[in-house]
Protein backbone atom coordinates (compact mmCIF):
# COMPACT_ATOMS: atom_id res chain seq x y z
CA UNK A 1 0.00 0.00 0.00
CA UNK A 2 1.18 3.53 -0.59
CA UNK A 3 3.37 4.54 2.33
CA UNK A 4 5.93 7.29 2.33
CA UNK A 5 8.98 6.67 4.42
CA UNK A 6 8.68 8.29 7.83
CA UNK A 7 11.48 9.80 9.85
CA UNK A 8 12.80 8.15 13.02
CA UNK A 9 11.46 10.96 15.15
CA UNK A 10 7.91 10.60 13.84
CA UNK A 11 7.90 6.84 14.31
CA UNK A 12 9.27 7.16 17.85
CA UNK A 13 6.61 9.71 18.69
CA UNK A 14 3.81 7.47 17.41
CA UNK A 15 5.10 4.35 19.19
CA UNK A 16 5.50 6.14 22.52
CA UNK A 17 2.09 7.69 22.10
CA UNK A 18 0.45 4.33 21.60
CA UNK A 19 2.13 3.00 24.77
CA UNK A 20 0.43 5.77 26.72
CA UNK A 21 -2.92 5.27 24.96
CA UNK A 22 -2.78 8.70 23.31
CA UNK A 23 -2.72 8.45 19.55
CA UNK A 24 -2.03 11.30 17.14
CA UNK A 25 -5.70 12.20 16.73
CA UNK A 26 -6.46 11.55 20.43
CA UNK A 27 -8.31 8.34 20.12
CA UNK A 28 -7.74 5.58 22.57
CA UNK A 29 -6.40 2.31 21.23
CA UNK A 30 -9.95 1.11 20.63
CA UNK A 31 -11.47 4.09 18.89
CA UNK A 32 -12.44 4.36 15.27
CA UNK A 33 -12.30 7.58 13.30
CA UNK A 34 -15.64 9.10 12.50
CA UNK A 35 -17.22 7.18 9.62
CA UNK A 36 -19.78 8.36 7.10
CA UNK A 37 -22.05 5.78 5.50
CA UNK A 38 -24.36 6.46 2.61
CA UNK A 39 -26.33 4.01 0.48
CA UNK A 40 -27.79 4.28 -3.00
CA UNK A 41 -25.28 6.80 -4.28
CA UNK A 42 -25.19 5.53 -7.85
CA UNK A 43 -28.47 5.48 -9.70
CA UNK A 44 -28.20 2.17 -11.46
CA UNK A 45 -29.55 -1.34 -11.16
CA UNK A 46 -26.84 -1.96 -8.59
CA UNK A 47 -27.47 -1.43 -4.93
CA UNK A 48 -24.58 0.67 -3.73
CA UNK A 49 -23.06 1.91 -0.51
CA UNK A 50 -20.29 4.40 0.11
CA UNK A 51 -18.20 4.58 3.27
CA UNK A 52 -15.76 7.34 4.24
CA UNK A 53 -13.56 6.46 7.21
CA UNK A 54 -11.18 9.39 7.72
CA UNK A 55 -9.36 9.65 4.38
CA UNK A 56 -10.36 6.17 3.21
CA UNK A 57 -13.16 6.21 0.63
CA UNK A 58 -14.82 2.97 -0.55
CA UNK A 59 -17.70 2.41 -2.96
CA UNK A 60 -19.44 -1.00 -3.09
CA UNK A 61 -22.08 -2.14 -5.55
CA UNK A 62 -24.11 -5.38 -5.41
CA UNK A 63 -25.77 -6.92 -8.43
CA UNK A 64 -27.98 -10.01 -8.46
CA UNK A 65 -27.97 -12.25 -11.52
CA UNK A 66 -29.31 -15.69 -12.25
CA UNK A 67 -26.91 -18.53 -12.47
CA UNK A 68 -26.47 -22.23 -11.96
CA UNK A 69 -25.30 -23.46 -8.58
CA UNK A 70 -22.08 -25.35 -7.95
CA UNK A 71 -22.26 -29.11 -8.12
CA UNK A 72 -21.04 -29.72 -4.59
CA UNK A 73 -23.52 -27.28 -3.04
CA UNK A 74 -26.72 -27.83 -4.97
CA UNK A 75 -28.90 -25.72 -2.72
CA UNK A 76 -26.53 -22.87 -2.20
CA UNK A 77 -24.39 -20.44 -4.16
CA UNK A 78 -21.84 -18.11 -2.74
CA UNK A 79 -21.10 -14.42 -3.37
CA UNK A 80 -18.58 -13.35 -5.98
CA UNK A 81 -16.23 -10.52 -5.05
CA UNK A 82 -14.28 -8.26 -7.35
CA UNK A 83 -12.07 -5.44 -6.08
CA UNK A 84 -10.84 -2.59 -8.25
CA UNK A 85 -8.11 -0.31 -6.88
CA UNK A 86 -8.68 2.93 -8.75
CA UNK A 87 -5.69 5.02 -9.78
CA UNK A 88 -7.47 7.92 -8.06
CA UNK A 89 -6.29 6.56 -4.74
CA UNK A 90 -2.57 6.67 -5.47
CA UNK A 91 -0.46 6.81 -8.67
CA UNK A 92 0.97 3.38 -7.78
CA UNK A 93 -2.37 1.83 -8.76
CA UNK A 94 -2.05 3.03 -12.33
CA UNK A 95 -2.45 0.32 -14.95
CA UNK A 96 -1.94 -3.05 -13.32
CA UNK A 97 -0.33 -1.74 -10.16
CA UNK A 98 -3.41 -2.24 -8.03
CA UNK A 99 -4.07 -5.81 -9.13
CA UNK A 100 -2.06 -7.46 -6.37
CA UNK A 101 -3.76 -5.54 -3.63
CA UNK A 102 -7.14 -6.07 -5.28
CA UNK A 103 -6.79 -9.82 -5.46
CA UNK A 104 -5.56 -9.93 -1.85
CA UNK A 105 -8.63 -8.05 -0.66
CA UNK A 106 -10.95 -10.22 -2.80
CA UNK A 107 -9.52 -13.45 -1.41
CA UNK A 108 -9.80 -12.10 2.16
CA UNK A 109 -13.46 -11.24 1.58
CA UNK A 110 -14.06 -14.69 0.11
CA UNK A 111 -12.58 -16.21 3.26
CA UNK A 112 -14.70 -14.02 5.49
CA UNK A 113 -17.93 -14.98 3.78
CA UNK A 114 -17.07 -18.62 3.20
CA UNK A 115 -18.30 -19.93 6.52
CA UNK A 116 -21.83 -21.19 6.93
CA UNK A 117 -24.52 -18.82 8.03
CA UNK A 118 -22.98 -15.50 7.09
CA UNK A 119 -25.46 -14.86 4.35
CA UNK A 120 -28.73 -16.71 4.15
CA UNK A 121 -27.90 -18.57 0.96
CA UNK A 122 -31.13 -20.57 0.95
CA UNK A 123 -33.09 -17.41 0.23
CA UNK A 124 -31.02 -17.02 -2.94
CA UNK A 125 -32.14 -20.38 -4.26
CA UNK A 126 -34.86 -20.37 -6.95
CA UNK A 127 -34.83 -23.94 -8.13
CA UNK A 128 -32.68 -26.52 -6.34
CA UNK A 129 -29.81 -27.71 -8.53
CA UNK A 130 -30.92 -25.64 -11.52
CA UNK A 131 -31.29 -21.95 -10.88
CA UNK A 132 -30.21 -19.62 -8.16
CA UNK A 133 -29.30 -16.01 -7.59
CA UNK A 134 -25.66 -15.07 -7.72
CA UNK A 135 -24.64 -11.88 -5.95
CA UNK A 136 -21.77 -10.04 -7.61
CA UNK A 137 -20.18 -7.62 -5.17
CA UNK A 138 -17.91 -4.98 -6.74
CA UNK A 139 -15.64 -2.92 -4.52
CA UNK A 140 -14.03 0.30 -5.75
CA UNK A 141 -11.18 1.90 -3.78
CA UNK A 142 -11.33 5.65 -4.27
CA UNK A 143 -8.92 6.83 -1.63
CA UNK A 144 -6.48 5.04 0.68
CA UNK A 145 -6.17 6.52 4.12
CA UNK A 146 -5.27 3.47 6.16
CA UNK A 147 -7.51 0.68 7.44
CA UNK A 148 -8.87 -0.51 4.11
CA UNK A 149 -10.30 -3.85 5.18
CA UNK A 150 -12.53 -2.47 7.91
CA UNK A 151 -14.00 0.20 5.66
CA UNK A 152 -14.58 -2.33 2.86
CA UNK A 153 -16.39 -4.77 5.14
CA UNK A 154 -18.61 -1.99 6.54
CA UNK A 155 -19.47 -0.90 2.99
CA UNK A 156 -20.21 -4.50 1.91
CA UNK A 157 -22.58 -4.96 4.83
CA UNK A 158 -24.32 -1.66 4.07
CA UNK A 159 -24.68 -2.58 0.39
CA UNK A 160 -26.06 -6.05 1.19
CA UNK A 161 -28.53 -4.46 3.61
CA UNK A 162 -29.69 -2.28 0.73
CA UNK A 163 -29.97 -5.16 -1.79
CA UNK A 164 -33.40 -6.13 -2.96
CA UNK A 165 -33.86 -9.29 -5.03
CA UNK A 166 -37.00 -9.53 -7.14
CA UNK A 167 -39.43 -12.33 -6.41
CA UNK A 168 -39.63 -14.98 -9.10
CA UNK A 169 -41.99 -17.87 -9.69
CA UNK A 170 -41.12 -21.07 -11.44
CA UNK A 171 -43.77 -22.34 -13.84
CA UNK A 172 -43.64 -25.84 -15.15
CA UNK A 173 -45.45 -26.71 -18.32
CA UNK A 174 -46.48 -30.10 -19.77
CA UNK A 175 -43.18 -31.08 -21.42
CA UNK A 176 -41.31 -30.57 -18.18
CA UNK A 177 -39.40 -27.41 -19.22
CA UNK A 178 -39.42 -24.77 -16.60
CA UNK A 179 -40.12 -21.10 -17.12
CA UNK A 180 -39.14 -18.39 -14.72
CA UNK A 181 -41.57 -15.54 -14.31
CA UNK A 182 -40.63 -12.21 -12.81
CA UNK A 183 -43.37 -10.42 -10.93
CA UNK A 184 -44.59 -7.21 -12.58
CA UNK A 185 -44.46 -5.05 -9.51
CA UNK A 186 -40.96 -3.48 -9.25
CA UNK A 187 -41.27 -3.13 -5.51
CA UNK A 188 -42.14 -6.77 -4.93
CA UNK A 189 -38.84 -8.10 -3.74
CA UNK A 190 -37.13 -9.93 -0.94
CA UNK A 191 -34.42 -8.43 1.21
CA UNK A 192 -31.36 -10.19 2.46
CA UNK A 193 -30.95 -10.91 6.12
CA UNK A 194 -27.69 -9.25 7.09
CA UNK A 195 -27.77 -10.02 10.81
CA UNK A 196 -24.94 -12.50 10.49
CA UNK A 197 -22.84 -10.61 7.95
CA UNK A 198 -19.41 -10.15 9.55
CA UNK A 199 -17.27 -7.02 9.69
CA UNK A 200 -13.50 -7.08 9.61
CA UNK A 201 -11.62 -5.52 12.52
CA UNK A 202 -7.95 -4.80 11.87
CA UNK A 203 -5.69 -4.80 14.92
CA UNK A 204 -2.18 -3.47 14.37
CA UNK A 205 0.63 -4.19 16.79
CA UNK A 206 2.63 -1.03 17.57
CA UNK A 207 5.28 -1.38 20.23
CA UNK A 208 3.75 -3.39 23.08
CA UNK A 209 0.12 -2.50 22.45
CA UNK A 210 -2.31 -3.02 19.64
CA UNK A 211 -4.53 -0.40 18.06
CA UNK A 212 -7.73 -0.50 16.09
CA UNK A 213 -8.22 1.61 12.94
CA UNK A 214 -4.61 2.49 12.17
CA UNK A 215 -3.96 5.55 10.01
CA UNK A 216 -1.30 5.54 7.29
CA UNK A 217 1.33 6.91 9.69
CA UNK A 218 0.52 4.28 12.31
CA UNK A 219 0.64 1.56 9.66
CA UNK A 220 4.20 2.63 8.83
CA UNK A 221 5.21 1.92 12.45
CA UNK A 222 3.40 -1.40 12.73
CA UNK A 223 5.19 -4.68 12.01
CA UNK A 224 2.33 -7.12 12.29
CA UNK A 225 -1.46 -6.91 12.21
CA UNK A 226 -4.36 -9.26 12.61
CA UNK A 227 -7.52 -9.12 10.47
CA UNK A 228 -10.41 -10.69 12.36
CA UNK A 229 -13.95 -10.85 10.99
CA UNK A 230 -16.61 -10.68 13.68
CA UNK A 231 -20.38 -11.02 13.39
CA UNK A 232 -22.80 -8.95 15.43
CA UNK A 233 -23.11 -11.77 17.97
CA UNK A 234 -19.37 -11.85 18.53
CA UNK A 235 -18.52 -15.04 16.64
CA UNK A 236 -15.39 -15.07 14.51
CA UNK A 237 -15.63 -16.24 10.92
CA UNK A 238 -12.04 -15.82 9.81
CA UNK A 239 -8.66 -14.61 11.00
CA UNK A 240 -5.63 -13.57 8.99
CA UNK A 241 -2.22 -12.29 9.98
CA UNK A 242 -0.41 -9.77 7.77
CA UNK A 243 2.96 -8.13 8.08
CA UNK A 244 6.54 -9.31 8.41
CA UNK A 245 6.70 -9.17 12.21
CA UNK A 246 5.78 -11.97 14.57
CA UNK A 247 3.00 -12.13 17.13
CA UNK A 248 3.12 -13.77 20.54
CA UNK A 249 0.25 -16.19 21.29
CA UNK A 250 -0.56 -14.13 24.41
CA UNK A 251 -0.98 -10.99 22.38
CA UNK A 252 -3.10 -12.87 19.84
CA UNK A 253 -5.53 -13.81 22.62
CA UNK A 254 -5.66 -10.21 23.80
CA UNK A 255 -6.26 -8.99 20.27
CA UNK A 256 -9.07 -11.48 19.81
CA UNK A 257 -10.79 -10.23 22.97
CA UNK A 258 -10.47 -6.63 21.78
CA UNK A 259 -11.78 -7.60 18.34
CA UNK A 260 -14.87 -9.18 19.87
CA UNK A 261 -15.63 -6.10 21.95
CA UNK A 262 -14.94 -3.62 19.16
CA UNK A 263 -16.74 -5.73 16.55
CA UNK A 264 -19.95 -5.84 18.54
CA UNK A 265 -20.06 -2.06 19.01
CA UNK A 266 -19.19 -1.59 15.33
CA UNK A 267 -22.21 -3.64 14.29
CA UNK A 268 -24.48 -1.78 16.69
CA UNK A 269 -23.34 1.62 15.39
CA UNK A 270 -23.65 0.55 11.73
CA UNK A 271 -27.11 -0.93 12.21
CA UNK A 272 -28.26 2.26 13.88
CA UNK A 273 -27.10 4.40 10.95
CA UNK A 274 -28.63 2.06 8.37
CA UNK A 275 -31.95 2.01 10.20
CA UNK A 276 -31.88 5.80 10.52
CA UNK A 277 -31.21 6.15 6.80
CA UNK A 278 -34.04 3.81 5.93
CA UNK A 279 -36.49 5.55 8.22
CA UNK A 280 -35.78 8.83 6.43
CA UNK A 281 -36.81 7.14 3.19
CA UNK A 282 -37.20 9.41 0.17
CA UNK A 283 -36.98 12.56 2.25
CA UNK A 284 -33.27 11.95 2.78
CA UNK A 285 -31.11 14.53 1.05
CA UNK A 286 -28.71 12.63 -1.22
CA UNK A 287 -25.18 13.91 -0.81
CA UNK A 288 -23.29 11.63 -3.19
CA UNK A 289 -19.89 12.68 -4.45
CA UNK A 290 -20.40 16.39 -4.96
CA UNK A 291 -21.67 17.24 -1.50
CA UNK B 1 -14.32 1.67 26.15
CA UNK B 2 -14.63 1.52 22.38
CA UNK B 3 -16.26 4.58 20.87
CA UNK B 4 -17.40 4.18 17.31
CA UNK B 5 -19.40 6.98 15.77
CA UNK B 6 -21.04 6.50 12.43
CA UNK B 7 -23.18 9.04 10.77
CA UNK B 8 -24.96 9.89 7.55
CA UNK B 9 -23.09 12.41 5.42
CA UNK B 10 -24.36 15.96 5.35
CA UNK B 11 -23.84 18.30 2.43
CA UNK B 12 -21.08 20.80 3.08
CA UNK B 13 -22.47 24.23 3.76
CA UNK B 14 -20.90 26.91 1.57
CA UNK B 15 -18.63 28.99 3.79
CA UNK B 16 -20.17 32.47 3.83
CA UNK B 17 -17.92 35.31 2.71
CA UNK B 18 -16.36 37.00 5.71
CA UNK B 19 -16.63 40.79 5.92
CA UNK B 20 -14.73 42.16 2.91
CA UNK B 21 -11.72 44.11 3.99
CA UNK B 22 -10.52 46.60 1.41
CA UNK B 23 -12.94 45.80 -1.39
CA UNK B 24 -14.31 42.69 -3.02
CA UNK B 25 -11.89 40.21 -4.48
CA UNK B 26 -12.38 39.44 -8.11
CA UNK B 27 -12.54 35.65 -8.24
CA UNK B 28 -12.24 33.86 -11.57
CA UNK B 29 -12.38 30.31 -12.84
CA UNK B 30 -10.33 28.90 -15.76
CA UNK B 31 -11.79 30.28 -18.97
CA UNK B 32 -13.33 33.39 -17.43
CA UNK B 33 -12.64 36.65 -19.21
CA UNK B 34 -10.81 39.08 -16.96
CA UNK B 35 -10.89 42.10 -19.24
CA UNK B 36 -11.23 43.01 -22.89
CA UNK B 37 -8.98 46.06 -22.54
CA UNK B 38 -5.78 45.41 -24.53
CA UNK B 39 -3.70 47.93 -22.58
CA UNK B 40 -2.78 45.45 -19.83
CA UNK B 41 0.25 43.20 -19.64
CA UNK B 42 -0.51 39.58 -18.90
CA UNK B 43 1.12 37.96 -15.88
CA UNK B 44 1.02 34.46 -14.38
CA UNK B 45 -2.22 32.57 -14.69
CA UNK B 46 -3.55 34.41 -17.75
CA UNK B 47 -3.45 34.10 -21.52
CA UNK B 48 -4.70 36.10 -24.48
CA UNK B 49 -7.27 34.80 -26.94
CA UNK B 50 -9.24 36.88 -29.45
CA UNK B 51 -7.97 40.10 -27.87
CA UNK B 52 -9.43 39.07 -24.51
CA UNK B 53 -7.47 38.37 -21.36
CA UNK B 54 -8.60 34.99 -20.01
CA UNK B 55 -7.72 33.29 -16.73
CA UNK B 56 -6.08 29.87 -16.87
CA UNK B 57 -6.29 29.04 -13.15
CA UNK B 58 -8.97 29.43 -10.50
CA UNK B 59 -8.17 32.19 -8.08
CA UNK B 60 -8.16 35.90 -7.31
CA UNK B 61 -7.14 38.57 -9.83
CA UNK B 62 -4.32 40.84 -8.76
CA UNK B 63 -3.51 44.04 -10.55
CA UNK B 64 -0.32 46.04 -10.15
CA UNK B 65 -0.49 49.14 -12.40
CA UNK B 66 -0.60 47.60 -15.86
CA UNK B 67 0.19 44.02 -14.92
CA UNK B 68 -2.69 41.58 -14.34
CA UNK B 69 -2.08 38.17 -12.87
CA UNK B 70 -4.22 35.51 -11.27
CA UNK B 71 -3.07 34.00 -8.00
CA UNK B 72 -4.38 30.46 -7.69
CA UNK B 73 -5.97 29.43 -4.41
CA UNK B 74 -5.17 25.72 -4.58
CA UNK B 75 -1.73 25.25 -6.00
CA UNK B 76 1.58 23.56 -5.40
CA UNK B 77 4.19 25.47 -3.49
CA UNK B 78 5.99 28.14 -5.58
CA UNK B 79 9.30 28.88 -3.91
CA UNK B 80 10.51 32.37 -3.20
CA UNK B 81 13.91 33.34 -1.85
CA UNK B 82 13.85 33.64 1.91
CA UNK B 83 10.91 31.30 2.60
CA UNK B 84 11.10 28.78 5.40
CA UNK B 85 10.15 25.28 4.33
CA UNK B 86 9.77 21.92 6.05
CA UNK B 87 10.67 19.08 3.72
CA UNK B 88 11.18 15.34 3.61
CA UNK B 89 14.32 13.78 2.10
CA UNK B 90 13.43 11.56 -0.86
CA UNK B 91 16.84 10.78 -2.37
CA UNK B 92 20.49 10.91 -1.44
CA UNK B 93 22.58 11.79 -4.50
CA UNK B 94 26.19 12.78 -5.10
CA UNK B 95 26.89 15.98 -3.16
CA UNK B 96 23.20 16.78 -2.67
CA UNK B 97 19.88 15.62 -1.26
CA UNK B 98 16.49 15.76 -2.99
CA UNK B 99 13.81 17.13 -0.72
CA UNK B 100 10.08 16.86 -1.20
CA UNK B 101 8.38 20.16 -0.43
CA UNK B 102 4.97 19.86 -2.14
CA UNK B 103 6.18 21.81 -5.19
CA UNK B 104 6.23 20.85 -8.86
CA UNK B 105 9.81 19.64 -8.73
CA UNK B 106 11.77 18.16 -5.87
CA UNK B 107 13.85 20.76 -4.07
CA UNK B 108 17.59 20.43 -3.81
CA UNK B 109 19.75 20.66 -0.70
CA UNK B 110 23.41 20.86 -1.66
CA UNK B 111 26.03 19.37 0.64
CA UNK B 112 27.81 22.70 0.67
CA UNK B 113 24.63 24.41 1.93
CA UNK B 114 24.38 22.15 4.93
CA UNK B 115 25.80 22.76 8.37
CA UNK B 116 28.34 20.20 9.49
CA UNK B 117 27.96 18.91 13.04
CA UNK B 118 30.03 21.00 15.37
CA UNK B 119 29.42 24.10 13.29
CA UNK B 120 32.74 23.89 11.45
CA UNK B 121 33.25 25.88 8.32
CA UNK B 122 35.46 24.01 5.91
CA UNK B 123 35.52 22.74 2.36
CA UNK B 124 33.50 19.59 1.91
CA UNK B 125 35.76 16.64 1.20
CA UNK B 126 35.25 13.22 -0.29
CA UNK B 127 34.75 11.76 3.20
CA UNK B 128 31.88 14.18 3.76
CA UNK B 129 30.31 12.99 0.54
CA UNK B 130 30.54 9.37 1.60
CA UNK B 131 29.12 10.18 5.02
CA UNK B 132 26.08 12.02 3.66
CA UNK B 133 23.74 9.24 4.63
CA UNK B 134 24.85 9.52 8.24
CA UNK B 135 23.58 13.08 8.33
CA UNK B 136 20.30 12.77 6.46
CA UNK B 137 18.54 9.66 5.18
CA UNK B 138 15.46 9.05 3.05
CA UNK B 139 12.37 9.83 5.09
CA UNK B 140 14.01 12.39 7.40
CA UNK B 141 12.32 15.74 7.96
CA UNK B 142 14.28 18.97 7.81
CA UNK B 143 13.58 22.66 8.19
CA UNK B 144 15.44 24.87 5.74
CA UNK B 145 15.38 28.22 4.01
CA UNK B 146 15.14 28.85 0.28
CA UNK B 147 18.48 30.09 -1.02
CA UNK B 148 17.76 30.46 -4.74
CA UNK B 149 15.51 29.21 -7.51
CA UNK B 150 16.76 27.41 -10.60
CA UNK B 151 15.55 28.41 -14.03
CA UNK B 152 13.15 25.44 -14.22
CA UNK B 153 11.47 26.44 -10.98
CA UNK B 154 13.23 23.97 -8.69
CA UNK B 155 14.13 25.42 -5.34
CA UNK B 156 17.59 25.27 -3.75
CA UNK B 157 17.59 25.08 0.04
CA UNK B 158 20.14 25.79 2.71
CA UNK B 159 20.37 25.03 6.43
CA UNK B 160 23.13 27.51 7.10
CA UNK B 161 21.90 28.52 10.53
CA UNK B 162 21.66 26.62 13.77
CA UNK B 163 17.91 26.98 13.91
CA UNK B 164 17.48 24.86 10.77
CA UNK B 165 18.34 21.21 10.46
CA UNK B 166 16.91 17.74 11.03
CA UNK B 167 13.65 17.58 12.97
CA UNK B 168 13.18 15.16 15.85
CA UNK B 169 10.03 13.92 17.50
CA UNK B 170 6.79 15.59 16.61
CA UNK B 171 3.80 15.62 14.30
CA UNK B 172 3.59 16.81 10.70
CA UNK B 173 0.40 18.37 9.31
CA UNK B 174 0.00 19.03 5.59
CA UNK B 175 -2.18 21.91 4.46
CA UNK B 176 -2.43 23.96 1.27
CA UNK B 177 0.49 26.41 0.85
CA UNK B 178 -1.85 29.33 0.20
CA UNK B 179 -3.17 29.10 3.76
CA UNK B 180 0.15 29.88 5.46
CA UNK B 181 0.51 33.60 6.05
CA UNK B 182 3.84 35.24 5.23
CA UNK B 183 5.32 36.61 8.42
CA UNK B 184 8.62 37.80 9.85
CA UNK B 185 9.23 34.57 11.70
CA UNK B 186 7.84 31.11 11.17
CA UNK B 187 9.26 29.45 14.28
CA UNK B 188 6.83 29.97 17.14
CA UNK B 189 6.98 28.83 20.76
CA UNK B 190 3.31 28.85 21.68
CA UNK B 191 2.43 29.67 25.29
CA UNK B 192 0.24 26.57 25.52
CA UNK B 193 3.32 24.38 25.81
CA UNK B 194 4.38 23.29 22.32
CA UNK B 195 6.35 24.79 19.45
CA UNK B 196 5.35 25.00 15.83
CA UNK B 197 7.17 25.62 12.54
CA UNK B 198 4.87 27.02 9.85
CA UNK B 199 6.52 26.07 6.58
CA UNK B 200 5.57 28.25 3.62
CA UNK B 201 5.08 25.10 1.57
CA UNK B 202 2.16 24.00 3.72
CA UNK B 203 4.06 21.50 5.89
CA UNK B 204 3.51 22.38 9.53
CA UNK B 205 5.66 20.75 12.17
CA UNK B 206 4.43 20.60 15.77
CA UNK B 207 6.95 19.50 18.37
CA UNK B 208 7.50 19.70 22.14
CA UNK B 209 9.39 22.83 23.21
CA UNK B 210 13.01 21.88 23.92
CA UNK B 211 14.18 22.87 27.41
CA UNK B 212 17.71 23.93 26.65
CA UNK B 213 17.95 26.63 24.05
CA UNK B 214 21.56 26.06 22.98
CA UNK B 215 21.84 23.83 19.94
CA UNK B 216 25.31 22.33 20.05
CA UNK B 217 25.01 19.85 17.24
CA UNK B 218 22.78 21.87 14.94
CA UNK B 219 20.00 19.39 15.43
CA UNK B 220 21.50 16.18 14.11
CA UNK B 221 20.87 13.84 16.99
CA UNK B 222 17.24 12.88 17.56
CA UNK B 223 16.33 12.70 21.23
CA UNK B 224 14.96 9.25 22.00
CA UNK B 225 13.35 10.18 25.29
CA UNK B 226 9.60 9.74 25.32
CA UNK B 227 7.65 12.97 25.27
CA UNK B 228 5.63 13.52 28.49
CA UNK B 229 1.88 12.94 28.35
CA UNK B 230 0.91 16.55 29.03
CA UNK B 231 2.99 17.77 26.09
CA UNK B 232 1.49 15.06 23.92
CA UNK B 233 -2.03 16.23 24.68
CA UNK B 234 -1.14 19.80 23.78
CA UNK B 235 0.45 18.66 20.51
CA UNK B 236 -2.54 16.50 19.59
CA UNK B 237 -4.97 19.30 20.36
CA UNK B 238 -2.90 21.72 18.25
CA UNK B 239 -2.84 19.26 15.41
CA UNK B 240 -6.60 18.91 15.42
CA UNK B 241 -7.02 22.70 15.63
CA UNK B 242 -4.77 23.23 12.62
CA UNK B 243 -6.69 20.62 10.65
CA UNK B 244 -9.94 22.37 11.62
CA UNK B 245 -8.62 25.78 10.51
CA UNK B 246 -7.34 24.35 7.21
CA UNK B 247 -10.67 22.61 6.49
CA UNK B 248 -12.51 25.89 7.04
CA UNK B 249 -9.99 27.77 4.88
CA UNK B 250 -8.75 30.19 7.52
CA UNK B 251 -5.24 31.69 7.20
CA UNK B 252 -2.71 30.02 9.51
CA UNK B 253 -0.45 32.13 11.65
CA UNK B 254 0.52 32.04 15.30
CA UNK B 255 -2.36 34.18 16.54
CA UNK B 256 -5.07 32.27 14.69
CA UNK B 257 -3.68 28.93 15.89
CA UNK B 258 -3.52 30.19 19.46
CA UNK B 259 -7.08 31.55 19.40
CA UNK B 260 -8.31 28.28 17.91
CA UNK B 261 -6.52 26.34 20.64
CA UNK B 262 -8.15 28.45 23.34
CA UNK B 263 -11.57 28.10 21.71
CA UNK B 264 -11.18 24.33 21.60
CA UNK B 265 -10.31 23.89 25.29
CA UNK B 266 -13.90 23.19 26.46
CA UNK B 267 -14.17 20.29 23.98
CA UNK B 268 -12.53 16.88 24.11
CA UNK B 269 -9.57 16.52 21.76
CA UNK B 270 -11.20 13.85 19.61
CA UNK B 271 -14.35 15.93 19.18
CA UNK B 272 -12.52 18.82 17.50
CA UNK B 273 -12.46 17.09 14.12
CA UNK B 274 -16.20 16.48 14.11
CA UNK B 275 -17.81 18.82 11.56
CA UNK B 276 -20.21 20.62 13.96
CA UNK B 277 -17.59 21.26 16.62
CA UNK B 278 -15.09 22.34 13.97
CA UNK B 279 -17.47 24.99 12.62
CA UNK B 280 -18.19 26.33 16.08
CA UNK B 281 -14.55 26.64 17.07
CA UNK B 282 -13.50 28.26 13.79
CA UNK B 283 -16.38 30.72 13.97
CA UNK B 284 -15.26 31.82 17.42
CA UNK B 285 -11.67 32.16 16.17
CA UNK B 286 -12.82 34.23 13.21
CA UNK B 287 -14.75 36.57 15.46
CA UNK B 288 -11.83 37.08 17.80
CA UNK B 289 -9.54 37.83 14.86
CA UNK B 290 -11.97 40.39 13.44
CA UNK B 291 -12.22 41.95 16.88
CA UNK B 292 -8.45 42.13 17.03
CA UNK B 293 -8.25 43.95 13.72
CA UNK B 294 -10.85 46.61 14.11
Amino acid sequence: MASKKKSEGEKLYIVHGVQEDLRVKKKSCEDYRCAEVETDVVSNKKKTARVKLGHTDILVGVKAEMGTPKLEKPEKKKLEFFVDCSANATPEFEGRGGEELGSEIASTLNNVFSSEGTVDLKSLCINPREHCWVLYVDVLLLQCGGNLFDAISIAVKAALFNTRIPKVRVLEDEEGSKEIELSDDPYDCIRLNVDNVPCIVTLSKIGYRHVVDATLQEQACCLASLLISVTSKGTFTSMKKVGKGSLDPESIFEMMETAKKVGKSLHVALQKVLDEEESLGTSRQKVGFLG
Amino acid sequence: MAAISMRLPVARKPVGPSAPRGGEKHLVAPGDTITTDTGYMRGHGTYVEDEKLIASVAGAVERVNKLICVRALKTRYNGEVGDIVVGRITEVQQKRWKVETNSRLDSVLLLSSMNLPGGELRRRSAEDELAMRDYLQEGDLISAEVQSIFSDGAVSLHTRSLKYGKLGQGVLVQVSPSLVKRQKTHFHDLPCGASVILGNNGFIWIYPTPEQKDEEAGGFTTSVEPVPLSDREVITRLRNCIVALATQQLMLFDTSILYCYEASLPHRIKDIIKPEVMEEIVLETRQRLLHLEG
